[in-house]
Parts: C-alpha cells; sequence; structure tokens
C-alpha cells in the first residue's frame, strides 16, 4: 500500500513531501498505525463502530478489537440464551463458544449486507436451535439454481446496514410499549405465538395483529430512510 | 414470476426468531427460495434481532471467560459435522433447497400413496404434533370439502389451485385454520404438487387412546 501511494504521488509533490516529513515531526495517524498492525481499539476513549472493529477482526485477525466485540456481545449473548431457558452454566458456555464462531467466521462478515449484531444474533440463534432445541433448521442455498433470484441487483441499495439498525432502534423505542413488549416475547421466549396469546391470556388474533402493527411501524420507518 | 400469497408476518418474525418447529420453518424457508420479497423481509427481521439482542440487559460473564476464549482463539476448528446428503438439483428441478434435502432419494422415490385422484407422501414423521406431506393432485381434481383442527400451511411447487381464498400458484402460501372450511380445485393442464403442514392435535396413546384414535383421526 505505501509502495502504491509513492508512486501516484507525482515527484515534485512526493520531493516536497520528503522535505517536509524530515524536518518535522508528523503527528502519528491512526491510518498509518493501523498499516503498522497497530490500533488504537483497546485504547479507552477509542471510539469505533462494531463494524470497524469486526472488519479489523476480519482483515488484521486484529485481538483488540476483539475483544472489545467480546465485551460488548458476549454479556448480551449469554442475557438472550438465559431468556431461551438455558441454565447459567450452558449460557456461559455456549456465550463463549458464539463469541468464539464471530472470530473464526469473522471473513464471512459483509457490512455492506448486516450489522454486527444482526451477525452476532444469527450465529445465537442458530446455535441455540442446535443445542437447545436439538433440531435442524431449514434455510436457502443462495447458490441453488432453483433460487428465484432478486430482480433487482442488491448493489443499488444505497442504505448501509448499520443505519439501517440505527433507525429500527429508533423505531423501536417508539413502539407503544405492549407492541414492543411482544416483539420481544417472540424473540426471547422459545415459544409458538399461540403459547404467547395463552400467557398474556389474549385471544391468538390479537396477538398476530399487534405484531403486525409493529411490523408496519417498522417497515415505514425503514422505508422512510431509503 | 413472484409469488402473490405470503406467509403472514407472524410467521416471518418467527422463523426470523428461530421460535418454529421444523415443518413449518420448512415451509417459510422453501417459500423464500421462491420469494425475493420474503427473504428481504426476513434479513430485515434479522436486523431487528439484533437490535433486540443489542438493547437487552447484559449478564455478567464469568470472571475467566475472557482469558479462556483468547486462549482459544488459536486452536484449530473444530471438524465441520458432514453435511447430510444433498440431492442435486437435477433430481427435480421444481423442488428448491432446503426441502429438496428432505427428499432423500428423490420425489419419485418417496413412499406415496394415492387415494381419488390425490398422491400424498409424509415426511418429517419424526417431529410430534405435526403432519408434514407432499401432496400431488391430479389436473382438474376438486378435493373433497374439509375444515381443519388445527391450522394448516400449503406450499405450491408446482402447478395451481384455487378456493375460496384465491388461486395460488408455485411459491404461494396458502393458510387456512379451523374456521377455514374450503374446496381446493387442482388447475388443469399440469397436476398440483405441494408442500402441506398441518399441526395436528397429538395422537392419544395408551388402550383408551388407541380406541378412541380412529375418531379422531379423520
Amino acid at each position: 500500500m505505501l509502495n502504491a501511494l509513492a508512486i501516484d504521488i507525482r515527484p515534485p509533490l512526493a520531493a516536497v513531501v520528503a522535505a517536509k516529513s524530515a524536518l518535522v515531526v508528523w503527528p502519528v495517524l491512526p491510518l498509518e498505525r493501523a498499516m503498522r498492525g497497530e490500533t488504537t481499539f483497546g485504547e479507552p476513549g477509542a471510539e469505533a463502530s462494531a463494524e470497524e472493529l469486526m472488519t479489523a477482526v476480519a482483515q488484521r485477525r486484529d485481538r483488540k478489537a476483539f475483544v472489545r466485540l467480546f465485551e460488548t456481545f458476549g454479556p448480551r449473548v449469554k442475557a438472550y440464551l438465559i431468556r431461551q431457558g438455558a441454565d447459567r452454566a450452558s449460557a456461559e458456555d455456549l456465550a463463549q463458544d458464539v463469541m468464539l464462531t464471530v472470530w473464526r467466521r469473522a471473513a464471512q462478515f459483509d457490512r455492506s449486507k448486516a450489522a454486527v449484531s444482526t451477525w452476532v444474533f444469527t450465529i445465537a440463534r442458530n446455535r441455540r436451535i442446535d443445542t437447545l432445541r436439538r433440531a435442524r433448521r431449514p434455510e436457502i442455498d443462495p447458490e441453488d439454481p432453483a433460487l428465484v433470484p432478486e430482480p433487482d441487483d442488491p448493489a443499488d441499495r444505497v442504505v448501509e446496514a448499520a443505519q439501517r439498525s440505527k433507525c429500527l432502534h429508533a423505531a423501536v423505542a417508539a413502539l407503544p410499549e405492549e407492541q414492543a413488549r411482544l416483539l420481544r416475547l417472540a424473540y426471547f421466549e422459545d415459544k409458538s405465538h399461540s403459547v404467547i396469546a395463552e400467557e398474556l391470556a389474549l385471544p391468538l388474533g390479537t396477538v398476530k395483529s399487534r405484531l403486525r402493527l409493529a411490523m408496519g411501524k417498522l417497515r415505514t420507518a425503514l422505508e422512510t430512510m431509503e | 414470476m413472484m409469488p402473490e400469497h405470503h406467509p403472514g408476518d407472524d410467521l416471518l418474525i418467527a422463523y426470523a426468531a428461530g421460535s418454529q418447529d421444523e415443518p413449518v420453518a420448512l415451509v417459510v424457508a422453501t417459500h423464500l427460495a421462491l420469494c425475493p420479497r420474503c427473504r428481504n423481509e426476513v434479513e430485515r427481521l434479522e436486523d431487528l434481532g439484533g437490535v433486540l439482542l443489542e438493547e437487552l440487559e447484559a449478564e455478567a460473564l464469568g470472571e475467566d471467560s475472557l482469558e479462556c476464549v483468547l486462549g482459544r482463539l488459536d486452536e484449530a476448528a473444530p471438524e465441520a459435522p458432514e453435511p447430510p446428503a444433498r440431492v442435486p438439483a437435477s433430481v427435480d428441478p421444481r423442488v428448491p433447497r432446503p426441502l429438496r434435502d428432505y427428499l432423500g432419494a428423490g420425489l419419485e422415490k418417496l413412499d406415496w400413496t394415492s387415494y381419488r385422484g390425490l398422491d400424498k407422501a409424509e415426511l418429517l414423521q419424526e417431529v410430534p404434533g405435526f403432519r408434514t406431506r407432499l401432496m400431488r393432485i391430479k389436473s382438474g381434481t376438486a378435493m373433497p370439502a374439509h375444515t381443519h383442527e388445527g391450522t394448516e400451511l400449503t406450499l405450491v411447487l408446482a402447478g395451481g389451485f384455487s378456493d375460496e381464498h384465491g388461486h395460488f400458484l408455485r411459491g404461494d402460501v396458502a393458510e387456512a385454520d379451523a374456521a377455514t372450511d374450503h374446496r381446493p380445485v387442482a388447475d388443469p393442464g399440469e397436476d398440483c404438487l405441494c408442500l402441506a403442514v398441518t399441526d395436528a392435535p397429538l395422537r392419544l396413546t395408551g388402550p383408551f387412546g388407541r380406541l378412541l384414535n380412529p375418531f379422531l383421526r379423520i
């Protein structure tokens, strides 16, 4: 990368830069440090998004960046597993496993497709179905010739995955409490909607229509940003 | 051609959340293979899962948790379990994955039973509380009018059928519950091939249950 820069800079400018750098002590920029394999991720006060941390893990196997991700997501994955019915000891073991998978599969993370939180959620969810439910999860195969392809080019989508998540955070916060609570139950308790309806002493139709209402609001929020 | 009848939001939410039983998830996932619109919806619902995960109150990890994981970063990843044998797409191009993986040696090798223009083959018999069937209805055949005890989800894979609720073609999902009294008629032309999942009530066992079953199971 440094070589490429040297070639790109035309001789007169390169000469100026060379002359200047001989006299002035340049501040060490984060980019230069990153190129030397150092990062500021482990230092207090350094602001890096989860997506930047994940990219650092994927491209440079950056352990400091991984520690930051571990501290953010590990305890939440554990909380998720406890709510799904795991006892504390297995929730701890599984949360460690999930974070180890995040490290191992880092190269598969695609920030244009998903936010880090989405990606960690799907890893934790699938691990839970494997171990707590002992079931197979039927999933599509993007390479299957029988799959009906997307009519438009996904590259046309302008909104970044992380932005979408930010927008969803705000939209969830704006939901009426009963709808937000129902969404959390639907995502965190491994129960069918009819069992949830029974526990809340609501007709199943009411549970379904509240979920539909909530989805409608979240959809509108996402559409207005696009 | 895009499907026009999609699974309801509650089914897509339960799929993204991973709270469905395998037969229902199989209908949803096979619909996703045929429906880019719902694939996109499920991606957004997974984003929502991530957002809700981030909002969860943290549960402190064990003191040695981080150290333990850091110590394992350089370990070789465990060998992935042997994936189940895949049925090549050429066996039946009408059946996309994941359903194709449940067909064993292929559609024609299933254990079909036939009765008056309707062929049925049972899948996923090991999952209690559900009947998962592939159905082949001879073109132009009318099924007898029926209601359901539970919910029936039908995904069309080939051909089509009509009932009081509409016209269903490849990729479409029809949802029928106890209140639905319908009389599906297969389209003329190609035979109608579909995947149908019913959350049938659990079969009663024991001496009295066995006596009662012939009356309960129609």
